[in-house]
């Protein structure tokens, strides 16, 4: 957009250029890792500083982790169940904490104002290689999940109730992991559009609504993500009588 | 915008895959071991510590008032009984001192009429003897009066 008249410098949007790191013959997106390093970073920071000294009655961010930790247990055993909800709980519980601090990190944090060779800096999570990353990493995690807990016998998962299911179900492999990578890539890169054009449009005030609505929307994507990456695994595992 | 609808162009584009995605894999599985090591590990420790230890000190809680309700029970029966035998001590005592109050005044009022009995005895047997002092003494008169009317003649 560069080449309109009037340009407002927060405003410039530049979608699908990538700042491009050469490793050996491979190629990566500098932005999405420069981003997520510093969330991650973030994350840890406030992991480290929360339980660093835990006592039997919480004081300050333990409270928070606490509160985070219950949460994701809450989520992982009503979706995972009773059984082996405890061995997926880590995974669960980072798949929402990184999506959600990527999501609101990519809001909150004035990333444009930091100028980049090419491509700019935002949500890892708007960039697609992060959530097919992330949704493969689902689709793994429930084969392993249901092979593991069932064996052999969580084939049976396709020809159950009956036999007529087994293409769906192969289908529904395949469309698991690309429903959750684009409906979180299509929501974060939306909202960063929406904002990035109404602040272009109209500089003042009514972007802000609509960044709050993006905000809510990210909170919401983190945990259909978890919640369904979570249902996922709990599908598989489940025992069928 | 040139750019902007670079479906799986050979360079950007928003479907631009390559070497990120698995490194992001990568990194998201070691980012579950760090947090599964940082957070979930410790704080779990933590929040399952505390349930167990709101759950045993309930428990104990409840025997201790279960305790504290069956000892209310025996002392309240100990109290009932001791009203009743202090009662019966009471009534005992009222009834000892009744008894004795009796005994002193019957003793009483027979020692008392023993000793009525023995002064009117004592004064009967006095009045006997002088009234027998009496009767001698007006016979010697009678005797010395005739004598000497006698002499005269």
């Amino acid at each position: 957009m560069g080449f309109l008249p009037f340009v407002f410098p927060l405003a410039e949007l530049e979608v699908g250029q990538h700042l491009y790191w050469q490793i050996g013959n491979f190629r990566i997106h500098g932005q999405v890792f420069m981003t997520s390093w510093l969330l991650i970073g973030a994350l840890l920071a406030l992991v480290v500083i929360g339980t660093k000294k835990m006592e039997r009655d919480p004081k300050g961010v333990q409270n928070l982790l606490e509160f985070l930790w219950d949460y994701i247990r809450d989520l992982a055993r009503t979706q995972i169940g009773e059984k082996v909800y405890r061995d997926w709980m880590p995974f669960i519980g980072t798949l929402f904490l990184f999506i959600f601090v990527s999501n609101w990190g990519g809001a909150l944090v004035p990333w444009k104002l930091i100028e980049l060779p090419s491509g700019e800096l935002g949500a890892p999570t708007a960039d697609i290689n992060t959530t097919v990353a992330l949704a493969l990493l689902v689709s793994l995690s429930y084969f392993y999940a249901g092979l593991s807990n069932k064996g052999l016998r969580y084939f049976e998962y396709y020809v159950h109730p009956t036999p007529i299911m087994l293409p769906f179900k192969i289908v529904e492999d395949f469309t698991k992991p690309l429903s959750l990578s684009f409906r979180l890539f299509g929501n974060i890169l939306a909202d960063e559009l929406v904002v990035a054009v109404l602040v272009f449009l109209v500089p003042l005030v009514l972007p802000v609504p609509v960044m709050f609505l993006g905000l809510f929307t990210s909170a919401i994507q983190a945990l259909i993500f978890a919640t369904l990456a979570a249902y996922y695994i709990g599908e598989a595992v489940e025992e069928h009588h | 915008m040139p750019t902007l609808f670079l479906f799986g162009a050979s360079e950007g584009g928003l479907f631009d895959f390559d070497a990120t995605l698995p490194l992001m894999a990568v990194q998201v599985v070691l980012l579950t071991f760090i947090l599964n090591a940082l957070f979930f590990k410790p704080v779990g420790r933590v929040v399952e510590e505390r349930e167990d230890y709101v759950n045993t000190s309930r428990a104990e809680a409840k025997k201790k008032i279960a305790e504290v309700e069956l000892l209310e029970t025996e002392l309240k029966d100990q109290l009932k009984e001791a009203r009743l035998e202090a009662q019966k001590v009471i009534l005992e005592a009222e009834q000892d001192s009744e008894n004795l109050y009796k005994e002193a005044l019957a003793l009483a009022t027979s020692e008392a009429n023993e000793s009525r009995e023995k002064a009117r005895r004592e004064i009967d047997s006095q009045r006997d003897e002088a009234l027998n002092q009496l009767k001698s003494e007006a016979d010697n008169l009678g005797d010395l009066i005739i004598e000497r009317l006698l002499a005269k003649k």
